[in-house]
């Protein structure tokens, strides 16, 4: 029996923490910005499963990832733009939609995969991208294993985040994305066109979900399987309200719920008399308690799942 | 009535599209699907097993949301009371008169509660209700997943799955050679009691009022916390009735699996009968077909069953559409 306290063992943790980080600091800063246009996308969910599917059939068939994970980002952009067309142009119930969009990208995600790949005895696979292995930092003992022998895709994520601070604070079309979130008839006034602001943030979340969802299938894993995503899209959400609608807190948020995932999956290996099952459903157990712990001082953006009309 | 038959309508049009592109003829692959959800007296009846559970779901669903109560955690109820119903059912020493019901109760209890933890997270603390009830399906199915491999594991077979429940737990089969069984009137009978409660009780005008405006609702003396709590132990319960009647009614055991979605099939069930539960009766025949048809589509056409799938989230945006248009009409007639 391995030890808990054991070098190899934390350094194991830590590394599979940022790799199970990655794709959840893509869905939550992209959900950052949905909300905070006014929007709540609980369609999240199937954007990513999508994302994740056509990411592995456009891969699978033209044998380039890139153009795989290009696709998975346009079609993000478009499934998140028609929740756009139903809740900004149409102006129906933020819940509802989202439910819909989750069970119409799902749906449609495993019936575009067993069209493309029929049923076969061994589910086809695909090159993945192999871990990116910085030169002389990836040497340094611990450090380097932990941050320097990462996908690529994860530097990415992390650039994201002071980037998504800065577009939020410092320049006017995060000011506008976040007049529309907490006053949107305000911002119509100051010449902010909401509307399309909406869009736009709803553009960006969607690109970031589609590549969320490619990393599972073209970094993570070289397969799609059914139900891979496993709530971690509505996790995601969970994650912006423990961040505060704030950047940087909603990163720490997901190192937080990455942590003990990677950590319950390492328990599962060093062989406790208890079935691996239970250690599967901390993480969601876990994402319930801190948003409990995360209610009382939550600053909801004022608009979230109002519509706006310049009639009302 | 008219607007989820307009609804139903444009889903299928749209679904035609989907089923061009996979290389069938939507016309031909839809007669397969009417030919396999009723085309016969099995076939009929097959499709009444399915809508067994989601109608259930499907009132779990439409009275949380008429509340208010986003409970997305059917799934996870259903599995609670499922739970309870396989270890209820194998108590020995009890006619069936009195296995039955104490097993109908004892998962309508599980499920409720299980349903009010999240409600009562919203109501105490205000926690977003879409997130923790979904979370929980998971906290639940992964528990029960590791108590069935861990603990229930079949001694001949290694087969996760609980002992079989007794002879006397057993709701009765109403035909002979077909597996339809007394949870179907059980479900029909919920639907008119939750539609009399809905309609004629005080306690389903406080619900209705909750729903509508919880602010005004709490101005006009409704204690709105306690309706939210109560409601959820009555959406929980009816999930968990779906849950018991595929235990005692279908498999006689509790697997991994033994709900197909059910719980999240019942959103699209209560949606399309806009939260009525008389309409979630034709509602839940209507996806159930669309379920039971889909696998004798694809049997034949090729036609991915997961259609079934698509069909559920489109015909919920189309019904909101539908229902758009309803109150514009409305406006137009006002002005």
């Amino acid at each position: 029996m391995e030890s808990i306290l054991s070098v190899t063992f934390i350094v194991g943790v830590l590394s599979a923490m940022l790799r199970i980080a990655t794709p959840l600091i893509l869905g939550t800063i992209g959900e950052l910005f949905n909300e905070r246009a006014g929007i709540l996308n609980l369609g999240i969910e199937g954007i990513v499963t999508f994302g994740a599917m056509s990411a592995f059939i456009i891969t699978l068939f033209t044998g380039n990832a890139y153009l795989g994970i290009l696709v998975a980002m346009v079609c993000g952009i478009l499934l998140s733009l028609l929740m756009g067309f139903l809740t900004v142009t149409l102006r129906l119930d933020q819940d509802v939609c989202g439910l819909g969009l989750l069970f119409l990208a799902s749906g449609l995600s495993y019936f575009i995969y067993r069209l493309a790949v029929g049923i076969q005895p061994v589910p086809p696979t695909i090159q993945n991208f192999s871990l990116l292995q910085i030169p002389l930092l990836s040497n340094i003992p611990y450090l380097g294993e932990i941050l320097f022998k990462q996908y690529s895709l994860f530097y990415i994520a992390i650039l994201l985040i002071p980037l998504s601070q800065f577009i939020l604070y410092k320049t006017h079309f995060g000011l506008n994305i976040r007049s529309c979130g907490e006053n949107p008839a305000a911002a119509d006034t100051m010449g902010v066109n909401v509307t399309r602001t909406r869009y736009q943030s709803l553009a960006i979340g969607g690109a970031l979900f589609g590549l969320a969802g490619a990393y599972f299938t073209v970094f993570q894993m070289n397969i799609f399987i059914f139900g891979m995503v496993a709530g971690r899209g509505i996790v995601c959400i969970a994650l912006v309200v423990f961040g505060n609608w704030k950047p940087v807190k909603c990163f720490l948020g997901a190192l937080l719920f990455a942590f003990i995932d990677a950590f319950q999956l390492r328990l599962q290996h060093i062989g406790l008399q208890v079935p691996y099952q239970f250690f599967l459903l901390l993480p969601y157990l876990f994402t319930v308690i801190v948003l409990v712990l995360a209610a009382r001082g939550a600053v909801y953006p004022q608009a979230l799942l109002k519509p706006y009309s310049r009639e009302d | 009535m008219l607007l989820p038959v307009i609804a139903l309508i444009a889903a299928f049009v749209i679904g035609s599209i989907l089923i061009s592109v996979s290389g069938a003829n939507a016309w031909d692959a839809y007669l397969l699907l009417i030919e396999g959800a009723v085309g016969s007296p099995f076939a009929l009846f097959e499709t009444f097993i399915k809508m067994t559970p989601l109608c259930l779901t499907g009132l779990a669903v439409a009275i949380a949301f008429k509340a208010n109560f986003w409970n997305i955690g059917a799934e996870g109820q259903l599995y609670f009371a499922a739970l309870v119903a396989a270890l209820l059912g194998i108590v020995p020493g009890l006619p069936a008169f009195i296995h039955i019901p104490i097993i109908i109760i004892g998962g309508f209890i599980a499920g409720g509660l299980w349903a009010m933890l999240p409600a009562f997270l919203k109501v105490r603390f205000r926690v977003d209700d879409v997130v923790t009830t979904l979370m929980l399906n998971y906290v639940m199915i992964f528990a029960i997943q590791g108590i069935l491999d861990g603990y229930w594991r079949d001694k001949a077979s290694g087969w996760p799955h609980s002992p079989e429940v007794l002879l006397t737990a057993r709701y009765p089969q109403l035909l002979p050679e077909s597996r339809f069984h007394l949870g179907f009137f059980v479900a029909i009978i919920c639907a008119v009691l939750v539609y009399l409660l809905l309609r004629y009780t005080t306690l389903g005008y406080r619900l209705r009022a909750t729903g509508l405006n919880p602010k005004a609702a709490a101005f006009g003396g409704i204690n709105v916390k306690k309706t939210i709590l109560i409601v959820a132990f009555i959406s929980g319960g009816l999930a968990g009735l779906a849950g018991v009647g595929e235990v005692i009614g279908m498999q006689y055991y509790l697997v991994d699996g033994i709900s197909r979605s059910y719980g999240y099939a019942g959103i699209a069930v209560a949606l399309l009968a806009n939260l009525n539960p008389l309409g979630v009766i034709f509602s839940s025949f209507f996806f159930a077909a669309i379920f039971t048809g889909s696998q004798m589509m694809s049997r034949y056409t090729g036609v991915p069953v997961y259609f079934s799938d698509f069909m559920q989230g489109l015909t919920l945006i189309v019904m909101l559409i539908a229902l758009l248009f309803s109150k514009y009409s409305v406006r137009i007639r006002r002005s």
